[in-house]
């Protein structure tokens, strides 16, 4: 199958699949107890009946099931997700100025934790019964099992108030703005704590991946040949053995795109990262079915761009993959 | 140095000490203030939205009639003066003649009409302006509301939280006020301008130079941060990042905050929205229609344990429906005083007695999620406490707020914890849980208890229209000992909200609307270092 055969086909499966999570979470948000109406009448200190009634009509809330779903089948064809029911503003637009906050927090992490935790898992597979290895095991561990929001509660409190270096709240200083290259240092300072705590769970789990692969790889033929013919040997370790090792990472870091965005609804919550999570959060709370629905979407459309992505790389890769040839 | 230099030095000297104190006050003028909230408004046009998240900043935006001190005293803001007519049936409004709005248009008596008929309409508080008829306009700075019958909380519906007054040549262009796009770009006559809202992230408010008071707002700049953690929140004012944090509600919240040595905690500011913690019934149910039950459940459920140890006496105690602070509250009701023999004495008068297995019913206790130390902590304890009379108890979660206003407002529950507002007036925040026209199903914080009693309806009717002070109270007396002693509700306590604000600030606002007042008067003291 020639690449672009391959990805007609990738492209094809996943509108049909885009579609189907349209319908999916139409149904699941819908079979949820509670409705948006009564929330915002809650908000409201109580409603009167008329209120209630009004609201209803307004959001179409008062046809049947059935015809919501085909109307808003209708209306996201011709790209109208709607508008928040809350914040009464398009929600695209909403998700528009939440979206580069999210990007920001999920690639950063993702960058971190690629980097760290393969490092750590290239240097505790070099001699696997050291002081080192069993470190960074004991650590990829405890970062593994930590629930993400309490390591962030954790250390929010660390360099927050017992050793307060680094801000905790939002994006950017609010008091004193700052414009240009200032503001993009002060973007990556309120960004360190977030990206940690996001990061910290995959760390650990890329530096066991990296770990077990470099040490499998490290004991093939071809590296005893390597080494045999006398090249250095950070030449064995990183041209020769981490390409190999680095494939089923490459992988799981694909597959886990979906995993970083649900991370992400805790950390920009313990952190009030104005970013898509915060929003997700807050819609479920509310029953702002449009924003839930649209955020949900667009969340189901990276992590599949993400899949595709991933299947490119990983033909890049290795070229055995690429060629078809096993 | 020769000694004439000298001499000119120390004088220098002297004079610079003696300026100081004056060079020092001079640089605290202006200044910004951050504002942590954990509350995310939907938009900033209070006359269509009520609640906190609005609240707040509408009263920066907007300027109101009459603005209120901390000892429920109606004081001049855009009426310079207002006289109700002997008869009550109307109120006369002299307005201010310098009032501009933040686009340079003048407030008149116009925008004062526009902005009564419109709440009127658009209001969610629908007993609140329900008596206005039609507001006449005279001239340009007068303004006289007709009303269909006296209605003596009109005075307190003036105030910024309730009554915001709104340009009518932006707002009356026919479009549907609850959703017009003023709302998030709002120009008001208020103290301070929005002139940023990022979403999810803060909001900044601009002094007014305009504004028709001389010499405020101190400020020159309030930010709102939007904070969701509540952790985060706390250790933003511990660190100085924030400088008020208002409606923190948590015992440890509180605690924690007033341990910290740069910021000064109160209770008050809180008189004018009332917020009641309370156990509500629903009364047509068995076995709780009977009233003895629900006395029962009352004798057994400990306030002073739930107040003292539950809430580290942060909380003040609430025994009635009209909350502590009020001048309207009636202390001497019946308190309900822990008495296990009296609750098991009236279980059993009621015909409930105890089974084989010690038990006389079993009953199921739902609570507002979101507030466990006012809530879930107090149902989990009732469960225990309620054993001891013979009453199994289970404790039913619900996941978010939704799911909860469901099923209490469609009466799927037995008992049901809650947070509610008193509003000021009764007629605003206190009727509603009463009255019988109020028992509508699908409706949270109506009269969701569905209790019914004509004596208690025709009282609150008598009531609200009093325009007798000394009268009304009697009347609202009468009121609060017949509920209390029907006891659709338990009152446990007066929901204990508190501010932060970082030491340093002056003129703190702690009158009865609290941060819901203009903050015009809030000034540095002394600047913190930034």
């Amino acid at each position: 199958m020639t690449l672009a055969v391959h990805m007609i086909r990738q492209l094809a499966n996943a509108v049909a699949l885009l579609g189907a999570v349209l319908v999916l979470n139409f149904c699941l948000i819908h079979l949820a107890p509670g409705d948006p109406v009564q929330v915002i009448a809650g908000e409201m200190g109580g409603a009167s009946a008329e209120v209630i009634a009004a609201l209803r009509e307004k959001y179409g809330l008062d046809h049947t099931l059935m015809e919501q779903l085909f109307t808003y089948l209708g209306k996201v064809a011709t790209g109208d997700f709607g508008y928040s029911y809350y914040f009464n503003e398009p929600v695209l637009h909403l998700i528009a100025q939440r979206l580069p906050a999210t990007l920001y927090l999920a690639i950063s992490a993702l960058v971190m934790a690629v980097l760290i935790g393969t490092a750590l898992g290239v240097v505790s597979a070099r001699r696997p019964n050291g002081v080192l290895s069993h470190g960074v095991t004991v650590l990829s561990l405890a970062g593994y099992a930590a629930p993400i929001f309490w390591t962030g509660l954790m250390l929010l409190l660390l360099f927050g108030s017992v050793w307060p270096i680094l801000p905790v709240t939002g994006m950017a200083d609010v008091v004193h703005p700052r414009t240009g290259f200032a503001y993009l240092l002060d973007v990556l300072h309120h960004l360190i704590l977030p990206s940690l705590t996001l990061a910290l769970v995959f760390i650990a789990q890329y530096s066991r991946l990296a770990r077990v692969n470099m040490i499998d790889v490290l004991s093939a033929d071809y590296i005893r040949t390597a080494r045999a013919k006398g090249l250095p040997e950070w030449i064995v370790v990183v041209k020769h053995a981490l390409r190999n090792a680095l494939i089923p990472i490459v992988t799981i870091v694909g597959l886990q795109f979906g995993n970083l965005f649900a991370g992400a609804v805790l950390v920009e919550t313990v952190f009030s990262w104005p970013g898509m999570g915060r929003l997700v959060f807050d819609s479920i709370l509310r029953r702002d079915y449009p924003t839930l629905m649209a955020v949900l979407f667009f969340s189901a459309m990276m992590v599949m761009i993400a899949n595709i992505v991933t299947d490119m790389m990983y033909r890049l890769i290795d070229p055995r993959i690429r060629t078809g040839a096993r | 140095m020769s000694l004439k230099r000298s001499i000119l030095a120390g004088a220098l000297g002297c004079l610079l000490s003696l300026a100081a104190p004056g060079l020092l006050r001079a640089q605290s003028a202006g200044g910004t203030v951050v504002i942590a909230s954990t509350q995310v408004p939907r938009h900033f046009n209070g006359a269509v939205q009520s609640g906190i998240a609005t609240a707040v900043p509408s009263s920066q935006i907007f300027a109101s009639p009459l603005r209120y001190d901390d000892n429920w005293t109606p004081k001049p803001y855009l009426a310079e003066s207002w006289e109700v007519a002997p008869d009550g049936l109307s109120v006369t409004l002299k307005l201010v003649k310098n009032a501009v709005f933040h686009d340079g248009h003048p407030v008149t008596s116009e925008d004062v009409a526009f902005s009564i008929m419109a709440i009127k309409a658009n209001h969610p508080f629908q007993s609140m302006l329900a008596a206005v008829d039609k507001v006449e306009t005279p001239d340009p700075f007068t303004a006289v509301i007709r009303l269909s019958h006296p209605h003596p909380a009109l005075l307190l519906a003036m105030s910024p939280a309730l009554m915001p007054i709104l340009p009518k040549h932006i707002y009356g262009d026919g479009q549907d006020l609850k959703t017009h796009p003023a709302n998030l770009k709002p120009i008001g006559s208020g103290p301070f301008k929005l002139t940023e809202y990022k979403q999810g992230e803060y909001y900044t408010l601009e002094k007014f130079d305009r504004f028709f008071i001389p010499g405020r707002p101190k400020l020159d700049r309030i930010v709102v941060r939007l904070i969701s953690d509540p952790n985060a929140a706390i250790v933003s004012m511990e660190r100085g990042d924030a400088n008020i944090l208002p409606y923190a509600a948590g015992v440890r919240d509180i605690e924690r905050l007033q341990k910290a040595a740069n910021l000064t905690v109160t209770d008050k500011g809180f008189a004018g929205i009332g917020p009641l913690n309370w156990l509500a019934f629903n009364t047509r149910k068995k076995p709780l229609d009977d009233v003895r039950v629900r006395q029962a459940i009352a004798y057994t459920a400990n306030r002073d344990f739930i107040v003292s140890k539950l809430m580290g006496g942060k909380a003040t105690p609430a025994t009635g429906p009209i909350a502590p602070g009020s001048p309207l509250e009636e202390k001497s009701v019946e308190t309900y005083k822990f008495d296990l023999a009296k609750a098991q004495a009236l279980l059993d008068a009621a015909g409930y007695p105890k089974q084989a297995d010690g038990t006389r019913f079993s009953l199921t206790i739902d609570y507002l999620p979101g507030f466990d130390e006012q809530q879930r902590n107090i149902a989990e304890y009732l469960r225990s406490q309620l054993k001891r009379a013979g009453i199994s108890l289970e404790v039913r979660a619900a996941p978010d707020f939704p799911t909860w206003a469901q099923r209490v407002s469609n009466y799927d529950f037995d008992l049901t914890m809650d947070n509610v507002f008193n509003w000021g007036d009764p007629v605003i925040g206190v009727d509603r849980t009463y009255l019988s026209s109020n028992i509508r199903k699908g409706i949270i914080w109506s009269n969701t208890q569905q209790y019914s009693n004509p004596k208690v309806d025709e009282l609150l009717a008598a009531a609200a229209r009093e325009t007798s002070p000394d009268k009304r109270k009697a009347l609202y007396a009468e009121f609060q000992k017949i509920v209390v002693s029907d006891v659709p509700i338990f009152f446990v306590n007066a929901t204990p909200y508190y501010n932060a604000f970082s030491k340093g600030l002056g003129n703190l606002p702690t009158t009865i609307w609290g941060m819901m007042s203009p903050l015009d008067e809030l000034y540095w003291e002394t600047p913190p270092k930034t």
